[in-house]
């Protein structure tokens, strides 16, 4: 007799999944992690965030009152970034301003019309709250056009001789795959590797510092059970949960916020896999250096915030520094944030996939046999 | 085989663990026969636990070797804990499982066969059958325990390896409980339990009494209470407190232990210690000579190791 018998048992592996299955069934709070976590932050951040505002409040600083102001105003409102809140002198104005009451002040100087009409070219001074540059970005982009617009329909007859000569060339733009700006075809397919990291990290993570913290590990370790059944017994049920989250989300997104679905849904699943796999083995490398839950958790955070603010989910990725954007190469969700768009909104295809693919590959390979040497050291 | 043949359960040497700079056990040799009930007595914090995890493969020990149902325990630990039921410390089942899911996961991970039977067999046995489908969790101290050592037998054991299995369980809980570990033993199964209690530890067949990681001794209780050649009388009647306080400052009283109304007072030498304790006495005390129990012994143990450990 040896005291080599051990072999890889689907037994105790299928005795160690129900056992996880049973435990999410019972505890409430998981439970509501996985289906209640993905919809509030679906319906949060689908229908809350817009990076492109409209109706900002706006007043005006009128020094006269003609056919130009009036034409202006209503051109003002005709954009829809502005909702005029009313007219105001200089000083309520810049009260208004600083108060947060309005986010524009735009003053047209008394004799506008006059110095308009001599050709002296006069200016109108728009003021804004820029405290966040993204918020007045596009306002600030409709303004110009506003203005040529309100100019070439007042300056008719002999007064289009004001308007100058037009450019000897004009710019076309196409706003591919969103053309209409709309936040939500950028944010929701995001928020998918959002949701998942966050659930996938915490839930492995706390679910394994709960069996050591409880003690349960001691007798999983004292029984013949091998590491290796014990990790993919923690595995495999979270990433099916990991895959409810993925079929909900999408759904969610198509249905509820008419996401395009432009390509290959088998290339969702396989990035979607890989995402899910990694993201649980971070989970179970972060508990393994745990002695709690309560580290598990704060161990968690510190992994999810870089990743929240340096793979581009909240920010453009390209509007990064360097050398953010080389830490945000190394990061999962990066790669996955970019495979999601572009399999949602672009209809990618597996060449166009590949460069996002092959790096969550790598991260999870790497992280799947970190968590192994992690955890074998535990047992000590 | 040898070891299985000769009836030997566990026969370790010199085991010895270091955490950090601490040497939590250094040492230790014992060995346990199968059919008998050995007992680990020891302080809070001698290394009882460590030298239980070492035993069942657990943790691997730094140095020294020894054989565990005739497996080496540092490169057989796999067919080790195959045959070894162990019992945490703690409550290490889990809580929010059932006591027949618990039992149930049990019986996979010992990837045993007719597991129905085998589990509701246990829950007969240990009267756990009515509450089959309690969350373990909800259950109360006594059943609690009870239910670990239905997990610890539930895949046939050779061997039971149990830390402190009764701390915290009412004394009808814990007598039950012992007669179930003597009904264990009887059918060959070798036991080490570790316990804080004189009671459970004149239960067991052995002893072995540990402290700071070394084995001060081993023995049947009769064998550890006459190799340290003690003798005691009782003293009853009022102000002990003050008495024990005169008493520790004669030298023919080598310690003295206080016994609820009753106050213990030991020493090598018979006769000095019955004169001068005569003669130490105030107005109502009186003076019985008595037999030298377990735990008078195990302080004593402790004291002489501490008063050894100052010397060097």
């Amino acid at each position: 007799m040896t005291g080599r018998e051990c072999t890889f048992s689907l037994l105790r592996l299928w005795g160690i999944i129900r056992k996880e299955f049973l435990q999410v069934k019972r505890d409430r709070l998981t439970r509501a992690m996985v289906v209640g976590l993905p919809i509030v932050q679906l319906l949060l951040f689908g229908y809350a965030i817009n990076g492109n505002p409209r109706n900002m409040p706006t007043a005006l600083v009128l020094g006269e009152q003609s056919q130009f102001t009036r034409t202006f105003e209503a051109a003002l409102r005709h954009s829809g970034y502005f909702s005029i809140v009313g007219t105001m002198d200089e000083g309520e104005a810049s009260a208004a301003l600083v108060g947060g009451k309005i986010l524009f002040a735009i003053s047209l100087p008394p004799d506008f019309s006059r110095r308009l009409l001599r050709g002296e070219r006069p200016a109108i001074l728009v003021e804004a709250d820029a405290t966040d540059p993204d918020t007045i970005g596009g306002a600030i982009g409709a303004l110009q056009g506003i203005a040529e617009s309100v100019a070439q329909k007042d300056l008719i007859g002999p007064l289009a001789q004001l308007l100058g000569p037009p450019n000897a060339f004009c710019i076309q733009i196409h706003k591919k795959f969103n053309p209409e700006s709309l936040t939500r075809y950028h944010v929701v397919p995001g928020l998918m590797g959002f949701v998942l990291s966050m659930t996938m990290v915490m839930m492995a993570g706390l679910a394994l510092a709960r069996e050591r913290e409880h003690g349960n590990m001691e007798i999983l370790l004292a029984s013949p059970a091998m590491p290796l059944e014990i990790i993919v017994g923690k595995i495999v049920p979270y990433a099916l949960i990991g895959h409810v989250q993925v079929a909900l989300i999408v759904a969610m997104a198509m249905l509820l916020f008419h996401v395009p679905f432009e390509g290959n849904p088998l290339a969702l699943y396989v990035a979607s896999i890989l995402f899910i796999v990694t993201s649980l083995a971070i989970g179970i490398a972060l508990s393994s250096l745990a002695k709690n839950q309560l580290q598990a958790m704060q161990m968690a955070l510190f992994y999810l915030l870089p990743n929240v603010v340096l793979s581009g989910f909240m920010s453009p990725f390209a509007g990064m520094p360097r050398w953010a954007q080389a830490i945000g190469e190394t990061l999962p969700l990066t790669h996955f944030n970019r495979a999601m768009r572009g399999i949602l909104l672009k209809g990618c295809g597996w060449a166009d996939l590949w460069p996002s693919l092959w790096p969550m590959a790598l991260f999870g390979s790497i992280v799947v046999g970190l968590s192994a040497l992690f955890f074998r050291h535990t047992i000590d | 085989m040898t070891a299985r043949a000769d009836g030997i359960a566990i026969a370790v040497r010199d085991l010895t663990k270091r955490f950090g700079k601490k040497k939590v056990v250094d040492g230790v040799s014992l060995t346990v026969t199968r059919g008998e009930i050995y007992g680990f007595l020891g302080p809070n914090g001698s290394g009882k636990t460590t030298c239980i995890r070492m035993m069942c493969g657990l943790l691997r020990p730094d140095s020294g070797s020894g054989t565990c149902l005739g497996f080496d325990i540092l490169r057989e630990g796999d067919a080790i804990k195959r045959r070894v039921g162990y019992m945490p410390q703690k409550f290490s089942l889990w809580d929010d499982l059932t006591v027949r899911e618990n039992l149930e996961l049990t019986a996979q991970l010992f990837t045993m066969e007719n597991r129905r039977d085998a589990v509701g067999q246990v829950l007969e046995n240990f009267g756990l059958a009515g509450r089959a489908r309690q969350r373990a969790g909800a259950l109360s101290g006594g059943w609690k325990q009870r239910l670990a050592l239905a997990s610890c037998v539930l895949h046939g054991p050779e061997l039971l390896l149990l830390d402190e299995p009764t701390a915290g369980v009412d004394p009808t809980a814990r007598r039950d409980f012992w007669s179930e570990l003597h009904g264990i033993a009887a059918q060959g199964i070798a036991v080490l339990v570790s316990t804080h209690y004189m009671d459970e530890a004149e239960r067991c067949h052995r002893l072995a009494y540990v402290a700071q990681g070394k084995l001060l001794t081993t023995g049947t209780a009769a064998e550890i209470v006459a190799a340290q050649g003690l003798h005691t009388v009782t003293i009853r009647g009022p102000r002990l407190h003050a008495l024990a306080k005169k008493l520790e400052k004669i030298p023919a009283v080598e310690q003295t232990v206080a016994f609820g109304t009753a106050l213990h007072a030991s020493g090598s030498d018979r006769d000095s210690l019955l004169r001068a304790v005569a003669g130490a006495l105030e107005g109502g005390q009186g003076l019985e000579p008595v037999e030298t129990s377990l735990e008078d012994v195990f302080i004593y143990l402790v004291n002489r190791f501490w008063a050894n450990c100052e010397l060097r």
